[in-house]
């Protein structure tokens, strides 16, 4: 059974100046594990389509399920990875990696001590009780991960979390990010809007039209490479190929310079 | 990392540039004793030589004289009944103008139907409503702590809840995304992120409460600093007015130096600047 399916999901907005349909139709599903991308011309309503599967915004249309159980209202079974970290600066490290925990009220102390080994794991265990402001943006982000992760989400909802660093940060951030996600075994939905992104940690991308936005093409992306790792998938033959492909189905070349 | 003071090695240029500093600080505290003495120096010197008037402008001996003679009872005793009276308005109207600001920024609704009324009352002078006070809180300290309250309330409210209103939004969708509740991202986020804005306001509050008291001893006219001036001006003795408005200075600042030392020990709690 898919872990996550939505099925005809659509979402129109209502301003006192008329009504903006972001979603049409928006159908797909994810299995256990899966690391889906969604790319989509800017304005296509891909954070909308996160929110949704989130519960935090109830469709006009459609449904989502998780675990074959119909979403309605915030979920428990997800991790939500924002653009900014938004480490809270009067909290420790370890105190913005618990929030998650107390704002669910499941801050058990084995779930404490989970949290506890997810700052070790990932190198964080030494800014324990540091403030956020002591941390470089690489190691922010990655605590912001592992407060998403401390809740033990089913699925990871990633909105274009990295575009806030600089460039080669994000190139480190995203290498450790991937790794972290591969190695906690969580499926993850990936909202970018930067190409290479998508092609090098999805196992499929996810082509949204522009709005009133519907999955164009479901993209499988496969290296011929073993240990596959971001920054390696980019130097692979097959990189460029996916590029064109996307950026072809996305009409950039169209609408470049707009 | 920058190089500190107590750094072992200090080179020439930063050794020339800390001296210039020190010497620039020394300057300036030099500076402001200087000009508070020739200040009164001249006051004095003018009143003995005769150039100004003492009865009308007094003249620093006088005020000390009138420090002496009042000493003991009387001044301790007013200075009291300002000190209580400012505290009870400046705690009374911190703690409404917050519990206001947090129901306007719970309930849009009730905020935009009272936004008219508080801009109204924002820009009215609250001294205009004295008597109405008197009338209804009676003619004592009760009136008085009421002026304090009513003229630091609608600023403590307004700057609240615009303080509420920017916490930052990311912070919030952050929280949301944990699925918190309206009450829980207020207790999580909005108030300790609005710590700075609170003290921002109280340091405001404390001088209008202050403000507020002195008004109503005016009115009320029974104790208090504000009473002994009124008293001095009407009986035309000018050494009490003086010397109860350079206690009154004194007493702002030290009510204004002491919150924001409550502010740095609680700064370094949150971890605030």
């Amino acid at each position: 059974m898919a872990i996550l399916s939505v099925e005809g999901v659509r979402q129109a907005y209502q301003t006192p100046t008329g009504e903006t349909v972001a979603l049409g139709n928006v159908t797909f599903s994810m299995e256990k594990g899966d690391f889906f991308s969604v790319v989509g011309p800017s304005g296509c309503g891909k954070s909308t389509l996160l929110s949704i599967i989130a519960g935090t915004l109830t469709p006009t249309g459609g449904q989502v399920r998780i675990n074959g159980q119909r979403v309605e209202g915030p979920s428990p079974h997800i991790g939500y990875m924002l653009q900014q970290d938004n480490l809270l600066e009067w909290r420790t490290v370890r105190q913005n990696v618990l929030l998650g925990l107390e704002l669910r009220h499941t801050l058990t102390p084995e779930m404490r001590d989970r949290a506890d080994g997810l700052l070790e794991t990932y190198g964080l265990a030494a800014f324990a009780n540091s403030r956020p402001s002591q941390l470089s943006g690489g190691m922010r982000q990655r605590a912001a991960l592992i407060r998403t992760l401390a809740v033990n989400p089913d699925i990871l909802l990633l909105d274009e979390a990295f575009s806030a660093l600089d460039y080669q940060t994000r190139l480190e951030v995203t290498e450790d990010v991937y790794r972290i996600i591969r190695r906690e075994r969580v499926t993850a939905l990936m909202v970018t809007h930067d190409i290479p992104e998508s092609i090098c940690m999805g196992d499929k991308v996810l082509i949204l039209s522009a709005r009133p936005a519907v999955v164009q093409e479901q993209l499988p992306i496969t290296f011929a490479i073993e240990d596959r790792s971001p920054l390696r998938c980019r130097s692979c033959p097959e990189f460029a190929g996916y590029f064109n492909h996307i950026w072809k189905e996305l009409g950039m070349h169209e609408t470049h310079g707009e | 990392m920058r190089r500190t003071a107590n750094e072992a090695a200090l080179s020439p240029e930063r050794a020339i540039y800390l001296r210039r500093e020190k010497r620039q600080r020394r300057c300036i505290t030099l500076c402001r004793w200087g000009f508070l003495l020739a200040f009164l120096a001249l006051w004095e010197g003018a009143a003995r030589l005769g150039w100004i008037d003492s009865f009308i402008f007094s003249q620093p001996s006088r005020i000390l004289q009138t420090y002496v003679t009042m000493a003991g009872e009387d001044l301790l005793y007013h200075l009291q009944v300002t000190l209580t009276e400012t505290l009870a308005g400046f705690l009374l109207g911190a703690a409404a103008g917050v519990v206001l600001a947090i129901v306007l920024w719970w309930s849009p609704f009730v905020s935009k139907v009272s936004e008219p009324y508080l801009v109204v009352l924002n820009s009215l002078p609250k001294i205009a409503l004295g008597p109405v006070i008197i009338i209804l809180a009676g003619a004592g300290t009760r009136a008085i702590v009421f002026m304090a309250l009513a003229i630091s309330l609608v600023v403590t409210v307004l700057e609240m809840l615009s303080g509420f209103r920017d916490t930052d939004a990311g912070a919030i969708r952050m929280a949301r995304t944990f699925g918190a509740t309206k009450g829980q991202v207020f207790r999580k986020v909005v108030l300790p992120y609005n710590i700075p804005t609170l003290f921002d306001s109280l340091k405001v509050n404390i001088g209008l409460s202050l403000v507020g008291v002195i008004a109503g001893e005016f009115l009320v006219s029974r104790a208090g600093l504000g009473y002994l001036i009124v008293y001095g001006g009407q009986v035309f003795r000018m050494d009490l007015v003086m010397a109860s408005v350079i206690i009154l200075a004194v007493l702002a600042a030290l009510l204004y130096e002491s919150v924001v030392l409550v502010q740095k020990l609680v700064g370094r709690r949150f971890g605030h600047a």
